[in-house]
């Protein structure tokens, strides 16, 4: 098992998606780092020095460098330790292309969503919100069908992939949204492929443990940064 | 020159980010076919076709199959043309920086666009907004002639297409990029004077004309 050679550290927060999926790569890639756990209500002057800009977790430190926006990071990473587990990307290049689009896609269309249901106050905001996630998670249906194609249970094909390790950290989060907009977004009447790739993504070493399953102590942590 | 390897450019004539793939095909020495897409009319079949999630330009068409978002496009064409002039820099770390601060610089074109279309308190705020981005990328630039140091490269490809436009958020933002951030506005005159931008780019006063066809268009007064 390969080690983060120069120290890794890992600033972030337990339950959001960008540092969780940061947090399945260093896994998947066997890669050991220290992870400091961030009081965003207090920020601490690593994560103010590292990220002046954004002050925002996910940061990672690598021999004391600072990398910051979690698909950067990624990438960093795939690049860094291409010896170390498999590749996140894939090697060819328009293949590549394809899957930085998708991972703007689920950032752009799941992920600015989930933030207003989040953080609108207003309840129509939410379920507005909770039916653009409805929306994208149909499209991707789509895209994991042509991305998979005949290899395998993964957008990565028999492996996970970039965009699985984007989507997927935020599948900890769906039953939160339901819990919070009645809105199942990810439903196998509606899209049976994602469904069954959720289920296997969530089960998979690297994600077990990192994804936050306890709806209720997710809802608690959130309400902290309501009041 | 059709055939299999060919490429084609859907476009719009004064989209940044399809100026972005423009300036990066040229850098590369890389020969392609431009076709001017009707955006606000009705858009073309191939447009649809190729991009049917998002319906928008650039498209970059490799051998018929399509490539969407600027920067996708522009990190393609470094890996499937190794041998051309790379926009990215070969160290990771440095390719990190280069990606974060190209990915930043969409903010220009996203808060400048705000500054011509909204008013009272959402203008006051895109005015604020712009005035910490541009300070934040000429902290970033700071002395170094572009903005990965002494070569033309990701960031600047990313970036410099917003340079007509600047003129244009000046006016509506009420500040000057020369008087508060003078060498950002030096760099835009660096990066002018390549080819690749100078052919790739419009000059402002056209920029200007598009955004108030653009505030018709939207019934803004």
């Amino acid at each position: 098992m390969a080690t983060g050679g120069d120290d890794l550290k890992l600033l972030g927060v337990w339950d959001s998606p960008y540092v969780n999926r940061v947090q399945i790569v260093l896994n998947l890639k066997g890669l050991s780092y220290e992870y400091v756990e961030e009081d965003l209500l207090n920020k601490s002057e690593l994560l103010l020095s590292s990220n002046p800009m954004h002050k925002k977790v996910p940061v990672l430190i690598h021999g004391g460098k600072p990398v910051c926006e979690s698909q950067v990071i990624v990438q960093y990473l795939d690049e860094v330790f291409a010896g170390a587990g498999p590749s996140i990307l894939p090697a060819d290049p328009y293949e590549r292309a394809t899957a930085r689009f998708w991972a703007a896609f689920v950032d752009d269309k799941v992920g600015s969503p989930w933030y207003t249901i989040l953080f609108a106050r207003e309840a129509e905001k939410k379920a507005e919100a909770a039916a653009l996630i409805v929306a994208a998670l149909e499209t991707l249906e789509g895209a994991f069908r042509d991305c998979s194609g005949e290899r395998g249970g993964y957008f990565g094909g028999d492996g996970v992939g970039f965009v699985d390790v984007v989507l997927g950290s935020y599948l900890g989060w769906f039953k939160v949204i339901e819990k919070m907009t009645g809105v199942r977004v990810l439903d196998a009447a509606r899209t049976p492929l994602l469904a069954a790739w959720g289920e296997r993504f969530a089960a998979a070493d690297a994600a077990k443990g990192v994804l936050p399953d306890d709806v209720d102590k997710v809802l608690e942590f959130l309400q902290t940064f309501l009041d | 020159m059709a055939g299999e390897k060919s490429l084609v450019l859907l476009d719009f004539w004064v989209s940044p980010f399809g100026q972005r793939c423009r300036i990066a095909l040229a850098e590369k020495g890389l020969e392609y076919e431009y076709s001017e897409q009707e955006l606000l009319g009705t858009k073309s079949d191939l447009l649809l076709r190729s991009n049917p999630v998002h319906k928008k330009i650039p498209v970059l068409l490799h051998a018929g199959r399509p490539v969407n978002e600027s920067l996708v496009i522009l990190n393609y064409l470094d890996e499937a043309f190794p041998a051309s002039p790379p926009l990215l820099p070969a160290d990771p770390y440095a390719r990190a920086q280069a990606r974060f601060w190209a990915a930043y610089s969409d903010k220009v074109y996203e808060v400048g666009t705000r500054l011509w279309k909204l008013k009272g308190d959402a203008h006051g705020q895109a005015k604020k907004e712009m005035a910490e981005v541009l300070a934040n990328l000429d902290g970033e630039l700071g002395d170094k002639a572009f903005f990965s140091g002494d070569e033309f490269g990701f960031v600047d490809v990313a970036l410099v297409p917003f340079a007509p436009w600047l003129p244009s958020y000046e006016k509506y933002g009420e500040f000057s990029v020369k008087e508060k951030w003078p060498r950002l506005d030096a760099w835009a005159r660096r990066c002018g004077e390549r080819e690749s931008v100078a052919k790739s780019l419009h000059p402002p006063e056209k920029v200007d004309e598009f955004i108030t066809l653009l505030k018709k268009h939207y019934g803004i007064e």
